[in-house]
């Protein structure tokens, strides 16, 4: 143990009578946060999304609400608990506690701001407001004080089949309300202090143990995890009552994952560094457009939608053969460069083919407009429709098809991730030479992973063509190559669910974010850097990229190492056990 | 994806015996000669040993024979086919090797280590690996239990799941000839197979290298430590200064007063044991 068991460097004898005032105080605290709420915030109707009623909550305040009981209970229980016992060791109590207090005082603090940005003035805050400050920073400081907890146990309780499976299902349910509730606030105030919330919910979740818990369900019922996540982004439409803005942002959501995972082939698993993605997104599209039918486009042979995919597919690989095979015998840097450099060849070069020199094929900068919508089997993706009695409109209909590219894209990257062709990849990322010299074809395996990866992203791009209606140049620019790579990079390489976050969070913020566009890119930049500073290896970061970024950390290497026998055990339960090594 | 040649232990032999058969190789860097008309032999099963002072040019006659250098002048063969200059090439003709300073894929298991060695060996292509077709399936079933009879057979059967890089140093030295031996090698070549290890280790070590010679492989080994060659080696080549010095059985080799003066430096003095330079 160290000498300052607290998050403060204050000696722990120094703090050793403070600790049960701490607990108190932390109740005090989000009691006075749920009395905080009772009164009004603001007398303000535009802050918030309306928080000016006394005795009568708004949706945003429930949530509140939750936040603090949590507290209350975290901080409660090692009073109720006072002997050791499976109960006291289950969870990090006192640790969960802390980052509860942090989160009334971080959503305090939003609240607050918010309250003064969107109504013009802190003297639009009103007691109800400044209650919740108080209540957050009384929580935070008692919090800070508390002792650190020992490492919970509760992510090695084995627990039953079906007590998992329900816990997967509420789980799920849980994130799909909290999608459709957060995409259903209209004030940026309102959705920064919900994202706030969300955060610092997570993060109590995270950190008293509960978390692992989950996670260990999820574990043990991966496939029946993934059915149950494709099943909620299903239903995901009709939460939205026919709602056509957030079905638009889901589905451009989806367009950039699906991307991003294309793109975390290349970079995460093989580790080549590609600057210039999005050009392959841009062939896909310009290809789908061209033969779309479009009374823009200058190619009048209209193949069906399915045989239009693969031929995008085909031409962003061709594409990525092009540009991979000379240019793959050179890395790191110097491949960044060239990839760098293709990207703008391709954005010009759509630019150039209007006809003043050379084909006309692209329209030059108005690019190809009207680009129909598709029609399968006489279900028109134009239209809404009524399923089951719910209204959909077209987006959901779109969202639904990128859902279905999503999973072929997650299909073929985790299964070849999980071969020889995956190992190889791995091989090479770890060292070159010597995967040469065991005979992996390390050139080959660049090319397909370039070309393979192409591919994937000229499958988004053909949704996109029509999803978007026109296709122009000026949507593939370098800045859209950076996002996809940021994306990666923030969820964490090599992932399939943090590449999925990381997209989500690229794209979801700007379009809630509206009134912070002009700064958008000075945001995501200061995010990019704390990422760097504080976890290199991304949001969700795969064992083996977290070992490269912590390559003196002994314990964690014994943690992965530990996982990867609780995957090989999951997988192979007749082989060779492992149990000597334990 | 390229298919691999048929299994090296199909390939022929020359009559003679000779696996491995270099001619008067040369490798030049600008006005460094490092290796200079070097020719050597090596026939099926034997163990081959190649000594020589820091900076003789080991090293870079094992990689002008696996590819990772052409040869500024000379010509190699293997079982009667002139060598591929690449080193991926080598490797399907029948040649592997381990490095002088360890070189496995750290963040990868001992059995995921093994199992990049089986790639060569292998086919089954992007298309198998998506839709998890049988030859996907028997391949990867196939790999996995050969990959265990290897870690087995160097004896690290019970680490198969522990990361390369928290193996010990003589684990590291093992993995890395059981990764070799995955390529299904007909000619073993290791460079310094015994650097940094202790007695114990070194015994082992040599243990391990006759075994692998009763499996029917050649080895051509590269060392310092004397006692370790002169016992292990049917024929010893010594180069020195990128020339081959003297060559023939250990104990001719080992009495030659030029080998002598080559490490030591002063004729005079003759000790049983001259270890490194």
């Amino acid at each position: 143990m160290s000498r300052f068991t607290s998050a403060l460097t204050i000696p722990a004898e120094k703090l050793e009578k403070f600790q049960t005032a701490a607990h108190i105080g932390g109740i005090v605290a989000a009691a006075l946060g749920i009395v905080s709420v009772l009164l009004p915030w603001s007398y303000a109707h535009e802050a918030l999304d309306d928080v000016t009623y006394s005795a009568a909550p708004s949706p945003l305040q429930y949530n509140y609400i939750g936040l603090a009981v949590i507290a209350v209970v975290l901080f409660a229980a090692p009073l109720v608990l006072r002997k050791p016992g499976k109960a006291r060791d289950w969870v990090a109590w006192n640790t969960g506690a802390r980052f509860a207090g942090y989160g009334l005082l971080a959503t305090g603090f939003v609240g607050v701001a918010a309250i003064g940005i969107e109504s013009g003035g802190l003297i639009n805050v009103d007691p109800g407001g400044w209650l919740a400050l108080v209540a957050g920073v009384v929580g935070a400081v008692s919090g800070l004080v508390l002792f650190r907890s020992p490492e919970p146990s509760m992510g090695r309780i084995k627990t039953n089949t079906i007590v998992q499976i329900i816990a997967i299902a509420g789980g799920l349910a849980a994130v799909l309300f909290a999608a459709a509730f957060a995409l259903g606030l209209s004030g940026a105030g309102a959705f920064l202090f919900y994202l706030t919330f969300a955060a610092f919910l997570a993060l109590t979740l995270v950190r008293t143990g509960v978390f692992g818990w989950f996670a260990k369900c999820a574990a043990d019922n991966k496939k029946i995890l993934v059915l149950a996540a494709f099943f909620v982004a299903f239903v995901f439409p009709f939460t939205q009552n026919g709602s056509d803005a957030n079905m638009s942002i889901a589905t451009q959501v989806l367009i950039f994952s699906a991307t991003a995972l294309g793109l975390n082939i290349v970079v995460g698993l093989v580790g080549l560094l590609d600057l210039g993605y999005i050009a392959f997104l841009g062939a896909g599209a310009f290809t789908s457009a061209v033969l779309s039918g479009s009374l823009y486009s200058h190619i009048h042979w209209h193949p069906p939608f399915i045989v239009t995919v693969l031929i995008s597919g085909c031409v962003s690989s061709f594409l990525g053969l092009i540009i991979g095979t000379p240019t793959l015998r050179v890395s790191g840097d110097y491949l960044a460069i060239v990839t760098l450099a293709f990207g703008e060849i391709f954005r010009i070069t759509m630019n150039n083919l209007d006809g003043s020199d050379g084909p006309n094929i692209t329209n030059g900068s108005n690019g190809i407009n009207n680009v129909p919508e598709l029609s399968f089997l006489g279900f028109n993706f134009g239209d809404a429709h009524q399923i089951f009695g719910i209204q959909v409109g077209r987006f959901a209909n779109y969202f639904w098809l990128m859902l279905l590219v999503l999973a072929v894209i997650m299909v073929v990257f985790v299964n070849l991730n999980r071969s020889r062709i995956g190992r190889g990849w791995v091989a090479i990322r770890e060292d070159e030479l010597a995967a040469e010299a065991m005979g992996v074809n390390t050139f080959g395996l660049k090319i397909l992973a370039f070309a393979g990866g192409a591919f994937l992203a000229g499958l988004a791009g053909a949704v996109k063509a029509h999803y978007d209606v026109s296709v122009t140049p000026d949507q593939y620019v370098f800045l859209e190559s950076a996002f996809l790579l940021a994306a990666v990079v923030l969820g964490g390489m090599g992932t399939v669910m943090g590449v999925l976050i990381g997209a989500t969070i690229l794209k979801l913020l700007p379009e809630k974010l509206r009134f912070f566009s002009d700064y958008r890119l000075m945001l995501f930049g200061l995010l990019l850097v704390f990422m760097m500073r504080f976890r290199p290896e991304g949001i969700i970061a795969d064992e083996r990229r977290q070992l490269e970024f912590h390559a003196e950390d002994e314990e964690l290497a014994e943690d992965v190492q530990e996982e990867l026998i609780a995957y090989h055990d999951h997988f192979n339960p007749d082989a060779v056990t492992t149990e000597d090594l334990r | 994806m390229t298919a691999a040649p048929a299994p090296a232990t199909d390939a022929p032999v020359t009559e003679d015996g000779v696996l491995l058969d270099a001619r008067n190789v040369t490798m030049q860097f600008g006005g460094l000669r490092a290796v200079g008309d070097v020719s050597m032999q090596v026939h099926a099963g034997e163990i081959v040993g190649l000594i020589g002072p820091n900076g003789a040019g080991k090293t870079t006659f094992f990689n002008c024979l696996t590819g990772l250098y052409k040869p500024t002048a000379g010509s190699v063969t293997f079982a009667g086919q002139p060598l591929p200059p690449r080193p991926r090439k080598v490797v399907y003709a029948g040649m592997a090797r381990t490095f002088q300073n360890i070189r496995l894929f750290h963040n990868m298991t001992a059995l995921e280590n093994v199992m990049v060695g089986r790639y060569c060996r292998t086919k089954s292509n992007a298309f198998d690996a998506v839709f998890r077709l049988p030859r996907h399936r028997r391949e990867e079933r196939e790999a996995t239990e050969r990959s265990r009879e290897l870690l087995a057979f160097v004896g690290l059967e019970n680490k198969a799941d522990t990361l390369s890089r928290n193996l010990p140093y003589g684990d590291q030295r093992r993995l890395e000839i059981a990764r070799a031996l995955a390529t299904d090698p007909k000619l073993l070549l290791l460079d310094e197979p015994t650097a940094g290890m202790n007695p114990q280790e070194t015994r082992e070590a040599e243990d391990l290298i006759f075994r692998i010679r009763d499996l029917g492989l050649a080895v051509l080994v590269i060392e310092h430590d004397m006692r370790f060659i002169f016992s292990l080696c049917d024929r010893v080549y010594c180069l020195v200064r990128g020339e081959v010095l003297v060559e023939g059985a250990g104990d001719i080799v080992q009495n030659d007063p030029r080998v002598i003066e080559a490490y030591i430096g002063a004729p005079t003095v003759v000790e049983e044991d001259g270890n490194d330079a």
